[in-house]
């Protein structure tokens, strides 16, 4: 943002990609000044990924030119764009996790003494004054499978360094890091940006852009909407330009009519992933799970749902004591969970919507052997129109629907098991904008309907957006638990910190 | 333009690849052989396949699961060699009932292995394969077996008769087909085995009992060998100890050409009936054609390599692509 009046780094114009039946991108132009975060924002569909594949030389555009340092250039390959100065680091890491640090960092152009043997000296040493220039506190020798996620995000960095980097692309890269881990990725390109690099940052977190970025561009539909900057503008505008229309999140005041209660927890504890867990849920209520990654949440989801043994409490299900040893009796006792990770434990993609939708319950629409497809299409009717699901047909394999309409499976395949307590696990993650205020109206609705839920979310708008009450944890402890309207912002990230509050009481 | 022309037919030729490859092999078999394309010709073609194809039935319920059942070649060696051997001791009905109770009592143990065991089912099925040769040669003491009064026996029926007309091996291939066809679209038993191989961790996710149903495919292909062996065993009236030998990849190779993918989730019965037919036609062609029967070795191999590039291809939109 200081001089404006300096040569792009990078420039695209007029970038037009067409896949048979889609123009994924329609005449696309925007430029990265060197020294700049530029932030790219869309929903997801809007042809982020295809831009940044088309950058990276793993798609070629039908129309339109690239400048780097308003030269004219193509990318063939990824390792040509990187020749060329434009660096992607992909949302999924893509290291080789049995290699060291260095051999990572370096693959593909080792440095090679005689007879084509690598020099392990010159390789390590280089290594460790890029992971030096990074901060970074491991070694060149290090196995990458040691390390922690954001460290091995670290390395995709490094390599990006190993070249003389015009621009680098980041792609969703605090989608799983801590809040502590993402202070030293904001350092890091920073840093780079200090150096000159330009850098296109692209995420679905409205914060992250307004803390990191100078000025951000947005896509719709394929389409270029425009270019802001950043501190002449706010979230409001920017989520118009995006789907088109303004979202705003409201805090949860609605008065619930509660019924008994659903779910009781007592001591519930499990090795160290927890210990001495004790809530309630009652029918009619949204009880919001929030904390870092790894304080227990999950785990305690997991439990209930059977997949855990905990090692200690006892489970009350309306006032009875249940064991649930697998989630065939989680199910048969009424618990249904929508995991965290829709892709790996929530769908079957290759199989058709229906398919997914009816497979916990498949065993119950038979008539004689044979499976009922009336019963199973009556099903998948049902709740395609009660969640508003966008799907061609049942037939279509979930795999190729959006990421909204993934997770609306995943939710309409548990209610329609009809479950005494349902949890979601983050209801929203990898959704775009629009579908998750839906997910999240939702989720009002099922509770006002008489259902017993507990959401786990990483989010705080979204907690305080969607519970009636909120549990706040800390390393496998129970903090504090919020009634509803008692809760504030401060007072949950503090609980979420392990700072007991006063209770107030 | 032209570029994208070219590229449309690669798309049409990688998705319907292996029958027009197919296509062209027959018409080329009858067009340099007389006799490729005789009513007889053809019909013990698909007699001779039946032995594959019944194996192959059971393996795809295995593949469709995500699991690799490499034992089967050997199973059918033990198989043959008992019923055989024990159809003159205590008589053809209850020698099948015997060596059916073995048989599945082996799929047993691979299903044990591989589905409550978790252990890679390719290296335990590799690992039975040559468990189950050494198995037959303590049972038969290495000595061949056969079958005294070969006229006299209704065992004769499974692999030299006729059941209304028809070959008795074709109609027990067809019924079986049939059957594994309907259990595998059409029960809930099916869907879970979908389910399992399609994406292991949101089946378990899903209340399904994972190592159930990866446990009874095992048995199921086990059955499978079981029927096999009888027909082999029927029609040959006597079993050398190897005689399954390389069965396994050649009923493999039916199944890969029918187009299950060997990752799990997907395929169908009917596509290895078609795979099998495919493979058997293509040997038979072959011979008839006056190549040596080791040719058909290196044939057999090219043409299911070009079947799993063409399936690939398929799924990447291209022939070739620089990322996987």
């Amino acid at each position: 943002m200081t001089e404006q009046t300096q040569t792009p780094a990078l420039r695209l114009d007029g970038i037009v990609k067409t896949f048979p039946g889609v123009r994924a991108l329609d005449g696309v132009s925007f430029e990265v000044r060197a020294g700049e975060v530029h932030a790219l924002l869309g929903e997801n569909g809007a042809g982020k990924s295809t831009l940044m594949k088309v950058l990276a030389g793993m798609h070629q555009p039908n129309e339109g030119r690239i400048f780097i340092e308003e030269r004219e250039v193509t990318m063939e390959s990824p390792l040509h764009a990187k020749a060329q100065g434009v660096v992607l680091i992909h949302q999924e890491l893509s290291l080789a996790e049995e290699l060291t640090v260095a051999e990572n960092v370096y693959l593909g152009e080792l440095p090679r003494k005689r007879w084509g043997f690598v020099d392990w000296t010159t390789l390590n040493a280089k290594t460790n004054e890029i992971l030096k220039r990074l901060n970074c506190n491991f070694d060149a020798t290090t196995r990458v499978s040691d390390l922690s996620i954001a460290k091995k995000q670290m390395v995709e960095i490094a390599r990006a360094l190993t070249v003389d980097a015009k621009a680098v692309v980041f792609d969703e890269p605090t989608a799983s890091l801590t809040d502590a881990e993402k202070v030293v990725l904001f350092d890091v390109i920073r840093d780079l940006r200090a150096r000159g690099v330009g850098i296109v940052y692209i995420s679905h977190r409205m914060d992250e852009i307004f803390t990191l970025s100078d000025r951000l561009s947005v896509l719709r539909d394929g389409n270029y909407r425009g270019t802001l900057v950043t501190a002449e503008t706010d979230e409001d505008e920017v989520t118009r330009l995006m789907i088109g229309r303004s979202l705003s999140y409201e805090r949860n005041h609605e008065h619930v009519e509660l019924g008994e209660v659903a779910l009781e927890v007592r001591g519930l504890s499990c090795g160290s992933l927890y210990h001495d867990v004790s809530f309630e849920v009652r029918r009619g209520e949204v009880v919001g799970f929030y904390g870092l990654v790894g304080a227990g949440r999950t785990e305690i989801a997991e439990t209930l749902f059977g997949l855990r043994t905990p090692s200690a409490g006892t489970i009350l299900l309306e006032g009875e004591e249940v064991r649930i040893d697998s989630p065939v009796d989680a199910i048969a006792q009424g618990i249904s969970l929508v995991p965290e990770s829709r892709k790996e434990q929530g769908l079957v993609l290759g199989m058709s919507c229906r398919d997914n939708i009816t497979l916990p319950q498949i065993g119950d629409l038979t008539t004689g052997p044979f499976v009922s497809n009336g019963a199973e299409v009556a099903i998948y009717d049902m709740y395609r129109d009660r969640l508003d699901i966008r799907s061609p047909s049942w037939r279509q394999a979930v795999g190729n629907l959006s990421g909204g309409n993934q997770q609306k499976i995943v939710i309409g395949k548990w209610l329609a098991m009809k479950p005494r307590v349902l949890i979601v696990d983050e209801p929203t993650r990898g959704i775009d904008v629009g579908a998750k205020g839906e997910i999240h109206n939702l989720i009002r609705e099922l509770a006002k309907s008489g259902y017993a839920v507990i959401v786990i979310s990483s989010e705080m708008p979204e907690v305080l957006h969607v519970a009636d009450r909120v549990i706040g944890m800390y390393q496998g402890e129970i903090i504090r638990t919020f009634d509803a309207g008692e809760v504030t912002e401060d007072s949950l990230v503090q609980a979420i910190s392990g700072i007991r509050a006063d209770k107030a009481a | 333009m032209a570029e994208t022309r070219l590229k449309q037919l690669g798309g049409i030729v990688a998705r319907q690849g292996i029958l027009i490859a197919f296509a062209l092999f027959l018409v080329g078999f009858a067009v340099f052989s007389e006799s490729f394309s005789s009513t007889e010709n053809l019909t013990s073609v698909v007699r001779q396949s039946a032995i594959i194809g019944v194996m192959a039935i059971g393996v795809t319920v295995v593949v469709i699961s995500g699991n690799l059942d490499l034992s089967v070649g050997s199973m059918l060696s033990f198989a043959t060699v008992m019923v055989v051997d024990l159809h003159d001791k205590i008589g053809p009905g209850p020698a099948m009932l015997v060596m059916l109770v073995a048989v599945l009592c082996l799929g047993c143990l691979n299903g044990f292995l591989v589905g409550m065991l978790r252990l890679n089912s390719l290296i335990v099925t590799l690992g039975m394969l040559s468990a189950i040769q050494g198995l037959t040669l303590i049972y038969s003491g290495g000595q061949n077996v056969d079958i005294a009064d070969q006229e006299g026996t209704w065992f004769a029926l499974f692999g030299r008769g006729e059941i209304l007309g028809i070959a008795a091996p074709i109609v027990m291939f067809a019924v079986l087909a049939v059957v594994m066809q309907v259990v595998m679209s059409s029960t809930a038993y099916g869907r879970r085995v979908y389910a399992v191989g399609g994406n292991p961790t949101a089946s378990v996710f899903s209340g399904i009992r994972r190592s159930r149903v990866v446990f009874s495919t095992y048995v199921i292909s086990a059955f499978c060998v079981g029927l096999a062996a009888i027909i082999l065993g029927s029609r040959v009236m006597g079993s050398q100890n190897n005689v399954g030998q390389g069965y396994e990849l050649l009923v493999l190779a039916g199944v890969i050409l029918g187009g299950t993918s060997l990752l799990g989730g997907s395929g169908t019965i009917l596509k290895t009936v078609i795979g099998v037919l495919i493979l058997g036609f293509i040997q038979n062609g072959l011979l008839l054609l006056g190549f040596a029967y080791y040719v058909q070795w290196l044939v057999t191999w090219v043409v299911i390599i070009l079947a799993v590039w063409l399936d690939v291809a398929a799924k990447r939109g291209r022939l070739f692509s620089p990322i996987a």
